[in-house]
């Protein structure tokens, strides 16, 4: 590696809720800087390119791939992982508990990420159309399930929180 | 970790100029989604940064007192989706935006990022060119105004000078007013793809819905940087609106541009869907424009 400055700052942002603070290396991206100095490992390190979505985290209530992110961006940002989706006894959230029953599951490599786009897609408290649903998880990609459990999930529970009936197929 | 010599973050556009100009070779970053991963790449390993991307006075969408959209450069493409000014002036823009990458990349993408790129692919770009808009860059001895078709100077290379940054993408009224437009991306995926073509074409009808007042046609892809197909514009400028008139519109866009052969596509192929895309934008504008052909 080319000889580089040496160059720290300290970073302060609210994570899941709580106000934090870290000194980090200006080099480090958001992934970095959530998996290593805060044991946010549901946060993975998929392709690194802003490709694959697993890395996706939400900021300020928008989805962001953080492998593309500096660490150093996060400063007055608020950052929500998976971890902060569970509950005080760590009880999943009705998103989570989703992809359970409906199987959208299976390595788990990308289920952090499209549950935290989910997340988006549900505060919105908009419904959408299963296109336009496809259209918004299109930036993650799952290997294993083929999507459609994937979209199941999501529906089914914009379904529920909307207090609507889920129509039927 | 990313392989940067050093981060330099501006605190104004003040300081981001006087930064450039402190660090001549420097990259700027704004949202990162292509700077980071050609850092990852290994193409800019090394490169000191400087970031823009918390300069929050260059977000966001607005009228200036003599009508001009004044979009500014770190405005994200999710933004301009959903900027009611936009929707209500350019709805094209944003709908050619919605079409970058996926939506976390839409999120992070910024119009003025997607621009100074100087890529012929970039999904504004078609839409900006068929706008006739203006490139705002503010230096040292002030703010300098580009057309954006000067701008570009060639694939990957555009006109900001040393100690210079780009500030907005303007669209003056006359540019806009009572037009309707439409842009196609032809890609291989619906997400997470380059466009093998992209088209952006813009109507003006007459008063009474049977003329065309103004037709506009911008290509990306179809040459090394994105391109207006004039030909084809003044084929429909002043004609009444028919069925023939679409295909003569799609036809005349061959004379203008110039694509290339790639691992992408064919040129022949590009050819070919720049006649279909550009046909099919037209008709698509007019409808929206309330005409019939």
């Amino acid at each position: 590696m080319e000889k580089h400055l040496t160059q720290y700052q300290t970073v302060c942002f609210n994570l899941n809720g709580k106000d934090v603070e870290r000194t980090v290396d200006v080099r480090a991206s958001l992934t970095d800087l959530l998996r290593n100095d805060f044991r946010q490992t549901s946060v993975k390190k998929g392709c690194e390119v802003g490709e694959c979505g697993a890395c996706n985290v939400l900021i300020d209530g928008e989805a962001f791939n953080s492998c593309i992110y500096l660490a150093v961006w996060a400063e007055g940002k608020k950052v929500r992982t998976l971890e902060g989706l569970l509950g005080p006894n760590g009880e999943l959230s009705d998103i989570q508990q989703a992809f359970v029953d409906e199987s959208a599951i299976q390595c788990g490599f990308c289920s952090p990420g499209f549950i935290l786009t989910a997340v988006e897609i549900l505060e919105s408290g908009k419904a959408y159309t299963d296109e336009e649903l496809r259209k918004l998880l299109s930036g993650h990609l799952c290997r294993c399930t083929g999507y459609e459990n994937i979209l199941r999930a999501v529906k089914k529970t914009m379904y529920r929180r909307l207090g609507r009936e889920l129509p039927q197929e | 970790m990313y392989d940067m010599k050093a981060l330099y973050q501006a605190e104004s556009v003040q300081d981001a100029v006087a930064l450039r100009l402190k660090h001549p070779e420097a990259q700027i970053i704004a949202g990162g989604s292509d700077v980071l991963v050609q850092m990852r790449e290994g193409k800019r390993a090394g490169a000191e940064l400087i970031s823009v991307y918390g300069l929050d006075a260059l977000r966001g969408v607005s009228l200036e007192a003599d009508g001009t959209l004044r979009i500014g450069s770190l405005t994200s493409f999710s933004h301009i989706t959903r900027d009611p000014l936009i929707q209500k002036y350019v709805n094209v823009l944003g709908e050619a935006v919605d079409q970058v990458g996926g939506p976390q990349i839409r999120n992070i993408g910024t119009i003025g990022g997607n621009t100074c790129n100087g890529v012929t692919s970039a999904d504004s770009a078609s839409t900006l060119f068929a706008y006739d808009a203006t490139v705002e860059l503010t230096g040292q001895d002030g703010v300098r105004r580009v057309p954006i078709q000067e701008f570009y100077i060639r694939a990957g290379k555009v006109d900001i000078r040393a100690g210079e940054l780009q500030t907005a993408i303007l669209i003056s009224r006359e540019s806009y007013e009572h037009t309707f437009g439409h842009y196609i991306k032809y890609a291989m995926r619906s997400a997470m793809d380059i466009a093998t073509l992209g088209t952006s074409v813009n109507v003006r009808l007459s008063d009474d819905k049977k003329y065309v007042e103004r037709a506009r046609v911008a290509f990306g892809v179809a040459g090394p940087i994105p391109l207006r197909a004039e030909t084809a514009e003044k084929t429909a400028a002043g004609a009444r609106l028919s069925a023939e008139l679409a295909e003569a519109f799609g036809a005349a866009v061959r004379e203008d541009i110039h694509p290339r052969d790639s691992w992408r596509a064919a040129r022949d192929f590009r050819m070919h869907i720049a006649v279909e895309s550009a046909k099919r934008a037209f008709a698509e504008a007019v409808r929206l424009a309330g005409g019939e052909l």
